[in-house]
């Protein structure tokens, strides 16, 4: 089911030990939570980040395992090595949370978001953010006479890039579903 | 085997089938058909409380007195409401409780009904772990999970939230099976982090066991071992107010309790150890005073079931995740296999040096003969206590670190007092709690008047079940700690800490139906104390004590631990601006 071999909050045997943990560098980890799919799972992570002063800069959620009952958090966090440690054992202190994961230690991985962008415009504008579009590889799911409607799936950075080149040609509004990620390889 | 029942009847066949055989509750709408099968029965008693406050602390009594889990009953919105405080103590000082609470029908959820509060999502931050169960069939399975929960692992409060139509509705009842939970927590440590430990035991020259309620929750065998293991290697040890009593204060390697107000040579020997063997406490901010200038010079090794306790203040050189008594047992025995190697000429230095500083004999006070001192109260009740049966629950102030200054500690399981939530009003129900689990032992709650005033309506409860808990009330009309600290760092302005109004506490222990005594003159202190012990029936023993009396030796806040504050007159000017910000 899940690619993590580390024992739940673990300090042991993280590959995390080998780097030093109270240092004031603030790191950006995408960490992936595997939780029994059960009412108030979620406030019980958001909770935690807020009740003890964490950061979340994205997180998505969904269940992943119907017959296990299991979802799938994907939370990306910054945070001194210190505290990304502490953001991982407290996570698997909550007793409906099966297996944490640090994503961005444990080797490389796949993150991708989904955009969906409007972009409001006619004449030269227009034809100038299809153009961009394409260069993205994003789609148009939507369009009327002075409007188009982008689906773009990337790197959160890739989202970013493509949202700043629409904002001159009309960008009105803007929809992110938030980081979903997995390990590379088996 | 399953059978079909009401909801109702399984919460109490649950609970016989868990071993219980005290709940501590209060009745009210969303819990009546419970109330209804507890009126039907005689296996599990109920001691019905004067708040829920008091239940959840009275349960925490129980648990720490016993090591089984307390259980509360209480009803949906205020009930709920009520328990947070004890919920959140319990939390903080990982004691194993059970709480269940009413809710409205699960028809009425979310539309504001009469007494309805969510009480899941007010729990969820101060509970190891909360269940709304909205399915009778579902019910026995939580109830059980609830319980292996609460005492696996790092104990601690769990709550059980219980529509009423769920107790109504029939379902299918299943007695405990714990090896179908998923939470599993690890008990054995690493054996390479262990055999690290020892290697580093053996060549010590300045070790110290920090020690602290870990130990106690570990079970009476983890004391044992720790005893074992001390008593072996020779190693002075210390221990955070939470584990008094896993090592027995007679002990001839016994420091004394350490931190903020701990002794000399305990924390003096943190502060100079070479390595630091932590067992079952948390480096606490009480313990550990400036995290920078903490134990500079130590190795240090700490054992813990929770892994986010290691690393989380500290860092820590051996980090070994498991349970105590599971963690020393292999200690001892790779550490037997190896020879049972100390560095005895550097350990005999070592203690030395301790026997110096406790020759500062830091606990030492100018007594009087015209008013009681708090610490000579303490004195003469342990003189005049120790060697009985006997039990001490405290509040939170000065008279709670005096107590565990001048009382000692032989067993564990003996000593019960809010340390990381600091509850005031903690000590009086936990006596209940305490006395209800060992009927014949003398149970006395150190008080001051203060905190003691936050639960009084208990004494309703001590009266109604005879329970012959002595409140031993050191009265200085002061919210001493504050007072103390108002002195040190606020410019002697002793905004709001003291009372005007305070109760004629013998009339008050009359008004109850009880005891109550009044002492203000030390002459007469010991024959008060003995009529306490002897009287058969709780006892609201006034003790009028000096009222500025400062509680020493002190770490002031935003100090090392080799900074101590030993008496009056070091106290000019020590706590700067950076100190007066930390609490």
């Amino acid at each position: 089911m899940s690619a993590l071999h580390i024992k739940k909050g673990s300090n042991r045997h993280s590959a995390y030990n080998l780097r030093p943990t109270f240092s004031d560098v603030q790191e950006k980890h995408t960490i992936a939570v595997l939780v029994e799919n059960e009412p108030g799972v979620l406030a019980r992570v958001i909770g935690l980040f807020s009740g003890r002063g964490y950061n979340i800069e994205s997180l998505t959620v969904a269940e992943v395992d119907h017959t296990g009952h299991l979802s799938r958090i994907t939370i990306v966090t910054t945070g001194t090595p210190q505290v990304i440690e502490q953001i991982k054992a407290q996570l698997g202190r909550i007793v409906s949370v099966r297996d944490v994961h640090d994503l961005t230690v444990e080797g490389a991985a796949v993150e991708r978001e989904l955009g969906i962008l409007k972009v409001v415009g006619e004449g030269e504008k227009r034809v100038e953010a299809l153009r961009l579009a394409d260069i993205f590889r994003a789609n148009v799911v939507d369009s009327t006479l002075n409007s188009f409607v982008f689906e773009i799936t990337g790197a959160p950075e890739k989202i970013d890039a493509f949202a700043d080149l629409m904002r001159p040609l009309g960008l009105s509004e803007i929809a992110r579903t938030g980081v979903a990620a997995l390990l590379r390889g088996n | 085997m399953t059978r079909e029942m009401t909801g109702a009847k399984m919460v109490v066949q649950a609970l016989k089938d868990q071993g219980v055989d005290v709940v501590f509750g209060y009745p009210g709408g969303a819990v009546l058909p419970i109330y209804d099968e507890i009126f039907l029965q005689n296996d599990i008693r109920h001691v019905l409380v004067r708040h829920e406050q008091g239940a959840v602390h009275a349960a925490e009594g129980y648990a720490r007195s016993t090591g089984k889990p307390g259980v509360v009953l209480v009803t949906s919105g205020p009930g709920a409401t009520n328990a947070v405080t004890g919920l959140t103590d319990a939390l903080l000082d990982s004691i194993p409780i059970v709480v269940l609470t009413g809710q409205v029908p699960t028809f009425m959820i979310g539309s504001d009904a009469f007494q309805e509060a969510d009480t899941v999502g007010i729990t969820r931050p101060c509970t190891k772990h909360n269940w709304l169960v909205k399915d009778t069939d579902a019910l026995a399975g939580t109830l059980h999970e609830a319980f292996h929960v609460a005492k696996s692992g790092r104990p601690g409060p769990v709550l059980v939230d219980i529509p009423k139509d769920v107790q109504f509705a029939n379902g299918k009842y299943q007695g405990p099976k714990p090896s179908a939970s998923h939470y599993q927590p690890q008990l054995k440590g690493d054996m390479e982090e262990i055999t690290e430990l020892v290697e580093a035991i053996e060549k010590a020259k300045r070790p110290v066991f920090y020690t602290g309620g870990g130990v106690i929750n570990s079970g009476t065998a983890a004391s044992q071992l720790l005893r074992e293991l001390v008593d072996a290697t020779g190693i002075p040890v210390t221990s955070t107010l939470m584990g008094l009593g896993a090592y027995p204060a007679s002990g001839k390697n016994w420091l004394g309790m350490l931190g903020m107000h701990g002794l000399y040579e305990a924390n003096m020997a943190m502060h100079g150890c070479d390595l630091m063997i932590n067992i079952g406490a948390r480096f606490d901010d009480r313990i550990t005073g400036r995290i920078d200038a903490f134990s500079p010079k130590s190795k240090k090794a700490h054992i813990d079931i929770d892994p986010s306790s290691i690393n989380k203040v500290i860092r820590v050189d051996i980090p070994i995740v498991g349970d105590v008594a599971h963690v020393l047992e292999d200690l001892l025995k790779v550490w037997k296999a190896r020879g049972r190697k100390v560095n005895r000429e550097a350990l005999e230095k070592w203690h030395k040096q301790i026997n110096e500083w406790r020759a500062v004999n830091c606990l030492s006070f100018k007594n009087s003969e015209k008013t009681i001192k708090p610490q000579y109260a303490l004195q003469r009740l342990e003189e005049l206590t120790k060697g009985r049966d006997r039990y001490v629950t405290t509040e939170v102030g000065q008279h709670q670190m005096w107590a565990a200054q001048y009382l000692g500690f032989e067993d564990p399981n003996r000593w019960m007092t809010s340390g990381g939530l600091g509850t005031m009003g903690y000590g009086f129900p936990a006596s209940i709690g305490a006395q209800m689990a060992h009927p014949g032992a003398l149970v006395i709650n150190v008080a001051g008047e203060a905190s003691w005033l936050m639960n009084m309506q208990e004494m309703g409860t001590a009266v109604q079940f005879r329970l012959p808990v002595k409140q031993f009330i050191l009265n200085n009309e002061r919210l001493g700690m504050v007072r103390q600290w108002q002195e040190l760092l606020h410019g002697e302005r002793y905004s709001h800490s003291w009372s005007e109004a305070l109760p004629d506490f013998v009339k008050l222990a009359e008004a109850f139906g009880c005891k109550g005594i009044c002492v203000s003159d030390p002459k007469d202190l010991d024959d008060a104390i003995m009529e306490m012990i002897d009287y058969d029936g709780p006892v609201i023993f006034d003790c009028l004590v000096e009222k500025h009396e400062n509680c020493f030796p002190m770490i002031p806040s935003g100090k090392a631990h080799n900074e101590m504050l030993l008496g009056e007159a070091e106290t000019q000017g020590v706590i700067q601006a950076g100190g007066a910000v930390l609490v």
